[in-house]
């Protein structure tokens, strides 16, 4: 052990500031980087979900859609009538 | 040997070996570090000329010089990159990027911090500071570029070339101390033969020095996998990947 007490090892000698200045800043941007990191891994994640999930809503609208189309090929008749009751 | 690394040119392969190597090494990186920081702090004798200012040299000397280290691996990997269309390569050179704009950065912050004491000043545009500071912003400028274009092979390719001019200020870092009269003092530990330092100093350092680099290695694997899914997000294994999460 160097140092004989802990205000001491604080004071670094005289050098305290710009020790521990440069410990501070060094673990700061280092664990700042971690964070963002892993944060970022996670937004990657969440964003292909979404793209994925709205994907498939895009795909199963169409299906109804056609769906509904097919269906109204017999039935327009009932839709041009719904239709003009709504001026 | 190409037969034994073709697999680990396969995204999906490399993601998962990478996710499984990520909690070993976080574990030898906090290990090496912990013992490192603490007999730096704590054991390691105050140098005779500089007295306890000298313990910021722990964590400047290996930022900085991996901060180096960090650019040339970037720029082998552009090269793979650009030469051999490896998409990987182009990964993992994004993934560099930033892991090394902060390593330069710590570099100039406790060199600074280390030359307001010793120096008297807290810079100086002398050689050594000066190509550091210009290693800064080439790392800044490749993560522009990378986030430039929507498409990821193009900027790839344009943050590639960047990468690959910028080398030339990696061996001007390396000699500004010998090739202009610099306040920088020459190099420490890596002299030719024997390192200029007592023993007892010098095994702190290579305990943070290793720390450092496992360090890096984790962190880049956390952005290369971030790299690796969005290059290959519409490939039928990330979705399954991504829906297996579910929603986090």
């Amino acid at each position: 052990m160097q140092f004989e007490n802990i205000n001491a090892f604080f004071a670094m000698g005289g050098y305290g500031f710009y020790v521990w200045l440069s410990y501070g800043v060094t673990a700061l941007a280092i664990v700042l980087l971690i964070i963002l990191s892993k944060q970022k891994h996670k937004n990657t994640l969440l964003a292909i979900n979404q793209r994925y999930t709205r994907e498939l809503k895009r795909k199963e609208a169409a299906k109804q859609q056609q769906e509904l189309k097919q269906n109204n090929l017999s039935s327009s008749e009932v839709v041009e009538k719904t239709n003009e009751s709504t001026p | 040997m190409w037969k034994w690394l073709h697999p680990y040119a396969n995204p999906e392969t490399t993601y998962h070996l990478t996710g499984r190597i990520i909690p070993w090494f976080s574990a030898l990186t906090i290990a090496l570090l912990t013992i490192g920081i603490t007999w730096a702090l704590l054991f390691a004798p105050a140098d005779y000329q500089q007295g306890d200012s000298f313990r910021i040299f722990y964590i400047h000397v290996p930022t900085a010089t991996l901060s180096m280290g960090i650019y040339v691996g970037m720029a082998i990997a552009a090269l793979c990159s650009l030469v051999w269309q490896l998409r990987l390569a182009d990964a993992s050179a994004a993934a560099l990027a930033p892991i090394g704009a902060v390593f330069t950065f710590v570099s100039l912050v406790t060199g600074a911090a280390w030359g307001k004491p010793m120096w008297g000043t807290w810079w100086i545009w002398d050689a050594r500071l000066t190509s550091q500071l210009i290693l800064l912003f080439l790392f800044l400028g490749v993560i522009a570029l990378h986030n430039a274009f929507e498409d990821k092979t193009s900027a790839g390719k344009a943050a590639g070339i960047l990468t690959l001019v910028g080398v030339i200020n990696i061996p001007i870092i390396k000699y500004s101390v010998e090739w202009w009269n610099t306040l920088h003092q020459g190099a420490t530990v890596s002299k030719m033969g024997k390192p200029s330092m007592s023993i007892d100093m010098l095994w702190p350092f290579i305990f943070c020095y290793m720390g450092f680099v496992f360090l890096i290695v984790v962190i880049t694997c956390i952005r290369f996998r971030s790299e690796i899914i969005s290059r290959n997000s519409m490939r039928p294994w990330v979705r399954e990947l991504v829906l297996n999460q579910g929603v986090k």
